[in-house]
């Protein structure tokens, strides 16, 4: 049994050691979310916080989360940042087929929360790791300029 | 019975006019199914309640108005767009509306442009619905007056609806569409139906926010991937690693020793090993032991398949389109301008490795699916099960991302779903998941396309003949398309785009060359035929008029005479990008430039203007694209800027980096970093401009795609002198 803590929750599972993060929040967890994409931390789609830090949950081994406070796109909400982002992101109607689109905001709450006026470059360099292939990256950009307006 | 069907003579009727209106209105027992909401027919909920999904509109007594999509919502915003022209002429309320998909029935929900089958492409999900979904408003809206007129005893003409409260101003009464459900249930359907004029619209050409921005901000929405069911078990495949291949022995006891692996069954289309979980099922099929027979594989390599084309090249092909004598007009001209062009294999790679659920049960079976093409998977998979096609129950659930790859003219991974199913022993569901390499390897590829084109100038540049030949796979023969779509041995989208040159040319000769003896499997990718048509015409028109010592705009704009919607968007597309004006400099050593191209594409005219940075090293940044579009009746701006947006940013990945190559018939990527796309720090500015009209929607999910790798192209062109001539880009071939 592996012991974890999930949107604030302690949660128990029954998995191997070495099972990525991604598939025990999904399979074991219920917790459909967070999505894959590539498995190879190549696309962004399975990005969770790791005590506030974005993740690729694909290739994190469940057993590294341990003793660590997992937050998940269902529980981004629980802080204003996540409330404010995921706001804009409505707001604008940022998401095409919206599969990338949790990963999207979990990076971008990271962005924000250590960063309350994140400049384009800022932007760049915080999400260049999310791949959408609808390409809704013009509205991705105005959405965290959009939030970090609605944080001051 | 929970819901009354409304069957009478009326209904008949409307129905023979309209293509498939039915109308039902929900009493308190189907509030369940009412309020299960987009997406959303795969969690059971649906399945639970009497779901009589025998219409476009659902109204409950709890006040909600249910659309019900006929089509997928796949990104492109379907499930917005019909409910915006529903709920225009119901005169609903914005916030009262949602979506749910339909099921698979050809018989209600047949695509209007397609003959009796059901599904979505070719940017046509607007278009075909546009009066049968306002019909279905209209006609709700017309019960809905007529049971408040019965009873409130006042003439129906005295009664107006307005954002959901149908009210008689003269007695101040007012219902909402809830409180008259019930009544408006026991009206008949009006035979008749007048639809509004277009400056009556509240929601139409409005700004009618995403239905589905909520679900998919918050981690809610359901996708294939998503789907539990109770005793489910996902299959992970080990495939043949060319195309053509086949087992020929394997041994699965390693597989079969992992805790968790429950079954590993041989298929057609290789092995699948059956997991409690997804993360086991990988490790299982990585443990397999197979010896592939590749002796009826396909073994070629891309160079080879190239060099073959270049060959055929050299011969006339079929003719897609004549007019004019192209040949001896090039012959006597003043000057000859030739081209080729590469274009080559490209994956969809859609956020969403394919997948598909498929439980077999004692009715039917079930799937759960990204569905886009309902009719033809219903067709393939009661072939397989030996059932009736109406047995074959389909949920429609979000797709992450298609971009053509689940319309599998073939129902490729649907079918390889099933056959597991028909494989195994127990008669669990079946999850079906291609992890990224399964999915990027698959095939069904845009296919790879060699094209020439010649031209002939006379003395005074003006063109006087234009030869074009293209070689490359058929995507539709021997599909069920087939009919609808090859002619005289012409596959339509091989053409399509290159056919149909809107310039006055007087001479014109565009041939092809159909490959048979390729077998890479190819599909329709964003834009189809259009994604290497587009780019070859207006690459190469650009190369016309700089031999003719002519503006690429004014050229295009003197050669559209005929074809004002054309010009007009041209026209906009110019002068919102300040076409003839000096870009601004780059910085020391960087080279600037702008390029136009216009492309039409699904009935809608797109053209846009991209500016362009090169640097020393040949490293090309697209500043901004410039877009201009004519796609009739704008149902909703926001979501067409969406599009095109989308649109660029699709194109670029092709532009700067899509190519899927084989070695000895093996595909050489297999992920993000083999295969990249566009991340954010290289996406453009995009500017949208939408021409007004009041002529019928056409399509938007693709036309904004063709333009943008010849405007990139020309911008280069402008910059450096140098013209592509190849797809993806090689920074090589712009060295300064």
């Amino acid at each position: 049994m592996i012991q974890l803590t999930i949107n604030g929750k302690l949660q128990q599972v029954d998995v191997a050691p070495d099972t990525p993060l991604l598939w025990v929040l999904r399979d074991t967890l219920q917790l459909t979310g967070t999505k894959y994409g590539c498995g190879q931390g190549l696309c962004g789609a399975c990005t969770v916080h790791l005590d506030g830090v974005a993740m690729r949950s694909c290739s994190l081994p469940v057993s590294a989360a341990v003793g660590k406070k997992i937050t998940t796109i269902e529980a981004v909400d629980a802080a204003r940042v996540g409330k404010a982002v995921q706001a804009a992101w409505q707001k604008l109607d940022v998401v095409q087929c919206g599969y990338c689109q949790s990963g999207q905001i979990m990076s971008a709450v990271a962005l924000l929360t250590h960063n309350r006026r994140p400049s384009d470059a800022d932007i760049d360099n915080a999400m260049s790791g999310n791949l959408c292939r609808c390409a809704t990256y013009v509205r991705i950009r105005a959405a965290i300029h959009e939030a970090a307006k609605a944080l001051v | 019975m929970n819901e009354i069907n409304i069957e009478n003579a009326s209904r008949r009727r409307f129905l023979q006019g309209s293509a498939g209106l039915t109308l039902a209105f929900a009493l308190p027992g189907i509030a369940a199914a009412a309020t299960a909401g987009p997406g959303k027919a795969g969690d059971g909920l649906v399945a639970a309640v009497t779901f009589e999904p025998n219409a476009f509109l659902r109204i409950g007594v709890d006040n909600s108005v249910t659309v019900i999509s006929k089509h997928l919502e796949m990104g492109q915003g379907t499930y917005t767009g019909l409910a915006t022209m529903l709920a225009e002429e119901l005169d609903a309320d914005w916030a009262q509306v949602r979506v749910e998909g339909a099921p698979a029935d050809a018989k209600r929900y047949n695509n209007l442009f397609w003959g009796p089958a059901q599904g979505t492409g070719g940017s046509t999900a607007m278009a075909n619905s546009w009066e049968q979904m306002r019909k279905a408003g209209a006609a709700g809206r017309a019960m809905l007056v007529a049971a408040a007129a019965r009873r409130w005893q006042v003439p129906a003409g005295e009664i107006t609806v307005n954002q959901g409260v149908v009210q008689h101003p003269a007695s101040q009464r007012a219902a909402t569409f809830g409180e008259l459900a019930e009544a408006a249930a026991q009206e008949s359907v009006p035979s008749e139906l007048k639809l509004k004029n277009p400056e009556d619209f509240r929601l139409i050409g409005k700004q009618a926010r995403r239905k589905d921005s909520r679900d998919k901000t918050t981690g809610k929405a359901k996708f294939t991937q998503d789907v539990q069911l109770p005793g489910m078990l996902v299959a992970v495949v080990a495939h043949p690693p060319r195309f053509g291949g086949k087992v020929a022995s394997v041994d699965a006891s390693r597989a079969l020793a992992l805790a968790g692996v429950v079954e590993v069954v041989q298929i057609p289309q290789g092995v699948a090993v059956l997991a409690r979980d997804t993360w086991t099922a990988k490790k299982g099929r990585d443990a397999l032991q197979i010896t592939w027979d590749d002796s009826a594989a396909f073994k070629l390599g891309s160079d080879e398949i190239l060099a073959r084309y270049r060959e055929m090249a050299q011969k006339p092909g079929l003719t897609a389109k004549k007019h004019g004598d192209a040949t001896q007009a090039i012959a006597g001209a003043a000057k000859v301008i030739s081209a080729s062009y590469d274009f080559p294999y490209l994956a969809h790679a859609a956020m969403e490795p394919m997948n598909c659920v498929v439980h077999l049960t004692d009715s039917g079976c079930e799937v759960w699916n990204g569905e886009q093409l309902h009719t033809g998977d219903q067709y393939a998979l009661a072939g397989l099960f030996g059932i009736k096609p109406e047995q074959v129950n389909i949920h429609m659930l979000y797709a992450g991302g298609s971009f053509g790859r689940r319309a599998c003219k073939d129902s490729d991974y649907v079918l390889e779903a099933a056959h597991i199913v028909k494989a195994m022993r127990s008669k669990a569901p079946v999850k079906l998941v291609w992890l990224r390499e399964d999915d990027m390897r698959a095939g069904y590829y845009r296919p790879l396309f060699h094209h020439t084109l010649q031209a002939g100038l006379d003395a005074q540049g003006n063109i006087v003949g234009w030869q074009h030949r293209l070689v490359g796979q058929s995507i539709v023969t021997g599909s069920p398309f087939e009919k609808m779509l090859v002619k005289d041995g012409i596959d339509h989208v091989s053409v399509e785009g290159a056919a149909n040159l809107p310039y006055a040319i007087a001479n014109l000769n565009v041939e092809l060359h159909t490959p048979t003896d390729i077998n890479v499997p190819v599909l329709w990718w964003r834009s189809v035929g259009s994604s290497h048509t587009a780019f070859s015409t207006e690459a190469f028109l650009d190369e016309v008029a700089a031999a003719a010592g002519k503006d690429p705009y004014e050229l295009r704009l003197s050669l559209l005479k005929e074809h004002p919607k054309h010009a007009a968007v041209l026209r906009l597309a110019a002068e919102k990008s300040g076409w003839g004006q000096a870009l601004k400099a780059g910085k020391a050593g960087e080279r600037r430039g702008r390029g136009i191209a216009l492309h039409e594409s699904f009935n809608s005219v797109v053209a846009q203007v991209a500016e362009v940075t090169v640097s020393k090293n040949g490293a090309v940044r697209v500043d901004r694209v410039v877009c201009a579009v004519d796609c009739g009746t704008a149902i909703n701006p926001d979501n067409i800027r969406a599009q095109v947006e989308g649109g660029v940013g699709f194109a670029l990945s092709a532009v700067f980096y899509g190519e899927i190559t084989l070695k000895d018939g093996v595909v050489e990527q297999g992920n993000f970093d083999g295969y990249p796309t566009l991340r954010i720090h290289e996406m453009p500015k995009v500017e949208v401009h939408i021409l007004p009209s009041t002529a019928a929607p056409t399509g938007i999910g693709e036309p904004g795609v063709p333009p943008v790798a010849p405007a990139v192209a020309n911008a280069i062109a402008a910059a450096t002198g140098k013209r592509l001539h190849r797809l993806p880009i090689r920074s090589a071939d712009l060295l300064a």
